[in-house]
């Protein structure tokens, strides 16, 4: 969890360098509101308490991320005792869930306060995101998107300083390239084929860039509760995301859909662990070591 | 060189700086000695002598019993005082033959006695290694001539001696390998006496450069031999694993190695081969190593078999603190010792002695299904689901997800970052499962 964290300081800073205080008290409130009800609820529930697993710090700053900077101070409070209460504990806490708590406190929340939740404010002025932006047929400056110069939530924004933290996690091997890999791969071999723009590759690096992709990509969608054990299990769990997230972002009616591919995608996870049990060493062929 | 190794497995702790460079030393026991009847797997020896029998180093005092079991040997001369139930190692009461040491050391006629193994016929090279009573002396305990006679002995293309050595700590197959180099290539030759079509491999892990440098300079002038250098990883030296670097062939549960064209010893085995078939000389000592931080002076000891554990910790200059583990063993797949008054066996390769328990003071807590388990398992198993099934006592779940593949090596359970007790459930739930089917056998 401590890995996890770190690697998600770079674009956390980024997202109060960016966006400003705001920024920071919607962090702290989403970090405070998780692991004060974790704690209160293993406390009146007689169980043992462990905020020092670090579990619920890490579930406040992913939904932190998640949620448009300035958004009212309710909101980040709502959405934790959500993904705490809801999502994890009533579902027996650590290891239990089956769809993250962030995301699915995300997803509560934009469905309950669709307004709050896609207000996004940059420089003080209300705009867009690149993704919508893209759907009317404008488009953002690649670089302002890749190094995070652009409306969005408030952990979205910088592919760069996400990349940053998800080398960290690779190179610690907290997570295995499996799943960012095969997700982004295929996302990006459907948005060429589907996409409408084929090979447009200002298209496509737009694609990739906005929308949380990376954040969920390499944070979200790789958190090990909710994705499979398996090695061939990660594989396909990221192609369906690709395809997934593919579909919601073409043929769905918002823009983004990485939060809903990944929901979805979690809810598929005992499937697809069960059609993957790899075959145990020495079951195939004897002399050739097949 | 590319260096074979298998995915999967660990990189735990080494700890093998403690006793490495400390040449073997041959001690003497001074208590009675107490020979378990299984030291072995398979049925335990039929005892051929009674209380009050005078007995002679190398005489067989116990008598293997079926096809799969193994003769014990007198280790010292004197009298038998007592055949009756003592503690073993495992932690379970035995039956086991006690006898005084008289200091004398008369052997039995023939010890000793040099001979040619090429003027042995097989079925005499194999007698030799049955009477003997030489078992797998790496801690598995399965009868050596079983092994060595295979359906059909021209099948046989890999004769390989297992000198990976893989548990932490564990020095005494090393400093084998360093001080009686001479005697495995002897013994392996004996081996590959009866294999016409086999090739002989010495696979070590290449943390042992010396061994590797000084089995190499013998084999260079051996046509049907070749040492195999291996990349360190835990637990290389399983069966499985070692044919697996070695040859790349693979071997599951349901197979012997002899399936797969190969016969597998380990040092000490080879070396146990060599004693009996050229020197007539059975099972009667073995290596220890004796180490751990609670240790004052760790070591490499030749030590006699049936001599109290006790001793041994005196050779090595007694605790110098209270230990709060000891193993017999490796730390990875040994077993912990609740007191030190049982036997050394055939198959104990180490007396380990920690002051503090890593596994006891480990605080379980939730799976968090990071995977870790599954990257380490050698055997390219899901301990996470074999764990759920066992939790959700569905032990048809078990089997079908290839659960009783686990050899019990305890990488998984090593990974765990939380602390789950993996590899302890499994080997519950294995034993429940052979044990239901042997009752549905009987039924
Ligand atoms: S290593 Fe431990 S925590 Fe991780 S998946 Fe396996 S059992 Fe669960
Ligand atoms: S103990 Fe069994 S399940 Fe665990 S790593 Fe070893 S073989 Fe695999």
């Amino acid at each position: 969890m401590a890995d996890v964290i770190i690697a998600l300081i770079p674009a956390s800073a980024w997202g109060v360098y960016t966006f400003g205080w705001s920024a920071f008290y919607t962090i702290m409130a989403c970090i405070l509101t998780s692991v004060g009800a974790e704690f209160l609820y293993q406390k009146l529930m007689k169980k043992k308490a462990t905020p020092y697993d670090l579990s619920a710090f890490l579930t406040g700053l992913l939904l932190a991320l998640n949620l448009p900077a300035g958004t009212p101070w309710w909101l980040p409070i709502i959405g934790s005792l959500f993904a705490i209460i809801v999502v994890k504990q009533v579902y027996g806490g650590l290891g239990q869930n089956f769809m993250n708590p962030a995301l699915g406190a995300r997803v509560f929340l934009l469905i309950s306060f669709a307004t709050q939740m896609s207000t996004f404010t940059l420089d003080g002025v209300t705009g867009a995101t690149p993704l919508a932006l893209l759907r009317e047929g404008t488009t953002t400056d690649l670089k302002d998107m890749f190094f995070g110069n652009i409306g969005g939530t408030i952990g979205e924004v910088s592919t760069l300083m996400l990349l940053i933290g998800a080398a960290y996690l690779l190179i610690k091997k907290v997570i295995s390239w499996r799943i960012p890999v095969m997700y982004l791969g295929s996302f990006a071999i459907f948005i060429v084929l589907f996409g409408g723009h084929g090979c447009d590759i200002n298209y496509l690096a737009a694609q990739l860039c906005g929308g949380g992709l990376m954040l969920g990509a390499f944070f979200m969608a790789t958190d090990y509760v909710t994705s499979p054990i398996t090695p061939m299990g990660q594989i396909i769990f990221g192609v369906v995301l690709g395809i997934l997230t593919g579909i919601f972002r073409v043929f769905g009616g918002s823009a983004e859909g990485v939060s809903y591919a990944i929901i979805f995608s979690n809810l598929l996870v005992p499937l697809i662990e069960k059609v993957t049990i790899p075959m145990a060493f020495g079951k195939g062929r004897v002399k050739d070591g097949k | 060189m590319r260096r074979a190794t298998f995915k999967g497995g660990i990189h735990p702790f080494d700890g093998k700086n403690l006793s490495k460079d400390k040449p073997m030393q041959v001690v003497l026991p001074k208590g009675d000695l107490v020979y378990p009847m299984a030291q072995h797997i398979g049925a335990p020896a039929k005892p051929v002598v009674a209380v009050g029998d005078q007995v002679l180093v190398g005489q067989v005092i116990g008598e293997a019993s079926s096809f799969i079991s193994a003769n014990v040997c007198s280790s010292v001369s004197g009298k038998v005082k007592a055949i009756e139930k003592r503690l073993t190692v495992s932690g379970a009461m035995a039956e086991c033959i006690v006898v005084e040491n008289d200091n004398e050391y008369t052997t039995v006629e023939g010890f000793g006695t040099k001979r040619d193994y090429k003027k042995m016929t097989k079925e005499e090279i194999r007698q030799t290694v049955k009477d003997a009573g030489i078992v797998g002396m790496g801690g598995a305990g399965f009868p050596t001539n079983v092994k060595i006679t295979p359906k059909n002995d021209n099948e046989i293309d890999f004769v390989i001696v297992n000198g990976a050595e893989c548990e932490p700590y564990l020095t005494s197959d090393y400093r084998l390998m360093l001080e009686q180099s001479q005697k495995i290539i002897d013994g392996l030759k004996i081996v590959l006496s009866l294999f016409k079509n086999a090739k002989g491999y010495i696979s070590i892990e290449d943390n042992k450069p010396e061994a590797i440098k000084a089995l190499q300079e013998l084999a260079a002038a051996e046509e049907r031999i070749e040492v195999k250098v291996l990349k360190t990883k835990y637990p290389q030296g399983s069966e499985r694993k070692i044919i697996y670097a070695t040859c790349g062939r693979k071997i599951n549960s349901k197979m012997l190695p002899s399936d797969a064209g190969c016969i597998v010893n380990n040092i000490a085995t080879i070396i146990a081969i060599y004693n009996a078939v050229s020197e007539s000389t059975p099972v009667i000592e073995r290596v220890v190593t004796v180490t751990g931080d609670a240790v004052a002076e760790p070591g490499n000891f030749v030590v006699r078999t049936g001599t109290n554990y006790r001793e041994l910790v005196d050779l090595a200059g007694g605790f110098v603190s209270e230990p709060e583990k000891i193993v017999c063993g490796g730390p990875m797949m040994g077993m912990a010792l609740y007191t030190l008054d049982v036997p050394v066996t055939k198959t104990s390769s180490a007396l380990l002695a920690m002051v503090k328990d890593p596994v006891a003071e480990a605080e379980t807590s939730a799976c968090i299904r990071c995977g870790r388990c599954v990257q380490a398992c050698p055997s390219g198993l899901v301990p996470q689901k074999m764990m759920q099934a066992i939790k959700h006592n569905d032990l048809d779940m078990f089997e079908k997800i290839h659960g009783m593949e686990c050899y019990e090596c305890g990488s998984c359970t090593y990974v765990c970052p939380a602390k789950v007790q993996l590899t302890q459930a499994f080997k519950l739930a294995r034993k429940t499962v052979m044990d239901n089917r042997r009752k549905a056998q009987n039924q």
